[in-house]
This record gives structure tokens, sequence and C-alpha cells, in this order.
């Protein structure tokens, strides 16, 4: 699996909600897109990360 | 340390009364010379192209006003500002707001401010709050969605609503700009075919590195040129 450029071994599928939790990420403050396209904030427990798919975290911190 | 406002009186309706009596920039400039000053600055094939576009603008703080800004000088023909929000004395230090404009509405200000950069821009103005129950509707003209909020969870929101349920318009967004570090950690990145992320990535704002015009501008024209370069065409970061 890459992540954000990295390639990383996945051991077995984990989910995204998963994903962000292992990070110590906030989920209200990222947006998370598998192979080009969005995860719906909605569909982040149900969808299931494999190897080989490339994953984007974007994380938002304060200020504008 | 907070800010505690000191104004008298006397001071905020001397300051209401600068507001409301700005020249009509009619009187002051026809539109002819407008556009025949822009065509000498970037030739009518691109001047056209910058005309018609629509472009939104999500918060109008240090990012939103100086991105409308950059956009207005360069002839972008429709803008629509979004915020909720009044000017306080504290948005001086990094946004394009002036001491007449305190108390005001940021949407009613700046829209007054950029017509006195060019009155035949044609602005559009929401004093709401976007939610994701409002951002399938809020964008029905614009082609361009800018995300220039400074709450992170006001951000992560609009990006991912306008991901979810917009997913042909383009979206360029911003995250970490504050303090003085070096500006060449700011960068622009397409992460998906629609969706542009601008800033350094990380940095948040800390005492004695907060949020400062400088830096907080070279993330907002990271964010208008990636704006005008889609206007005309170039998709690539």
């Amino acid at each position: 699996m890459i992540v954000n450029g990295q390639r990383e071994t996945l051991e077995a599928p984990i989910s995204v909600t998963e994903l962000i939790e292992e990070r110590g990420l906030r989920p209200e403050r990222v947006a998370v897109e598998l192979n080009g396209d969005i995860v719906p904030r909605n569909k982040r427990s149900e969808v299931m990360l494999h190897d080989g798919d490339t994953v984007e975290i974007v994380t938002f911190v304060q200020g504008g | 340390m907070t800010f505690t406002p000191s104004a008298t009186p006397e001071q905020t309706t001397a300051r209401q009364q600068a507001f409301d009596s700005l020249p009509d920039p009619t009187t002051l400039v026809s539109r002819e010379e407008i556009r025949a000053a822009l065509l000498d600055r970037h030739t009518a094939a691109t001047q056209d192209k910058l005309d018609a576009a629509h472009v939104a603008i999500c918060g109008l703080g240090g990012l939103g006003s100086t991105i409308a800004v950059a956009l207005t000088r360069i002839g972008v023909g429709h803008l629509h500002l979004i915020d909720f929000d009044r000017v306080d004395m504290t948005n001086l230090n990094r946004q394009q707001y002036f001491l007449k404009d305190l108390g005001q509405y940021k949407t009613e200000a700046l829209r007054a401010n950029l017509k006195q950069i060019n009155p035949f821009t044609d602005i559009t103005i929401d004093t709401v709050k976007v939610t994701d129950e409002n951002v399938p509707t809020l964008f029905e003209h614009e082609d361009i969605i800018c995300e220039a909020f400074d709450v992170p969870e006001n951000k992560t929101m609009l990006v991912n609503a306008v991901l979810e349920s917009l997913p042909d318009k383009k979206l360029v967004s911003a995250s970490g700009m504050a303090g003085y570090r070096s500006s060449n950690l700011v960068h622009t990145k397409r992460v998906s075919r629609n969706f542009y992320f601008c800033g350094d990535g990380e940095t948040a704002p800390k005492p004695g590195a907060g949020l400062m015009a400088p830096r907080v501008g070279v993330v907002a024209c990271h964010e208008a040129n990636m704006i005008t370069r889609l206007i005309l065409g170039e998709e690539d970061a």
C-alpha cells in the first residue's frame, strides 16, 4: 500500500477508520482519498484498504 | 494574551462614517479604461478567459481576502464571497481590510474594497456559515471553489463535502501557513483529479509564531495562482 507517497506493508486489510486511528489523527481534521477518489466520511468504517491501494491522507491544521 | 477592544464611541462612529463615505468607484473610471489596461498587461486571449471565470471563495480572512484581491486585480470576472464573520482589530495583521472596516461583515467590507480596485467585477456575497447542508446548492454558478477557512474542522468539512457531493468542481484548499518558517516549505500539490492543496501541510499557530501577513500571503497566492492556472487551462500543480 502507498500512503502519501510512502510504500508501506499492510499485513491484513484494515478500514479507513482504523487507518486514521492507527496514525493518531483526528477524523474531523482529515480527508482520505483511495485510488484517487474521496472516501465519504460516512463510509470510512466500511471501506477496507488492501495492499496495492494508493491512499492520500490530507490533514488540516488551524490557519487562514 | 487576549486583545480587548478600546475604541471610544467617537472612534466607532468615525469608522462607520468612513466606511459609508467611500467614493463611488464607477465615477472614477470607465469599464473601457479598466478593460484596456488589463488587455495591455494580459492580452485579449488571456483576459477573455479571466473575464468568463466564476470562482467561489469560502472564508475571507488572511487567505480569502488576499486571494480575492489578487483575482480582482487580474480581472477575474465573477467572484462569490462567503463568510459569516465581522472584521476585528486582530484581523488587520494579515487580512485585506482597513480601520474603517472594523465591525463590518467581511463580505460587505471586502466587496467594497474590491470595488475600489475594479468596480466592474461581478461580486456575489453570502453572509452565511458553510455547512454540509448548503454545500450542494451554494456553488451552483462556480466552476472553481476555493477553501480559505481558518478553523481546521471547517476546512475539513468543506473539502470532504465538495469532494463527496460536487466531484466535478475544481477545489483548491490550504493548510499549514503560520509563523515565519521558510517560504520554501510551502508547495502546491494536485492530490487528485480536481483537488489541489497548498501550504506546508503542518504549521499551526503558536505563541510567538501566529498567523502573519507574509507567510499566510505566500499560501494565499499559491491558491490564487493555482486558481489562475485552472482558469487558463493548466491543470498541473
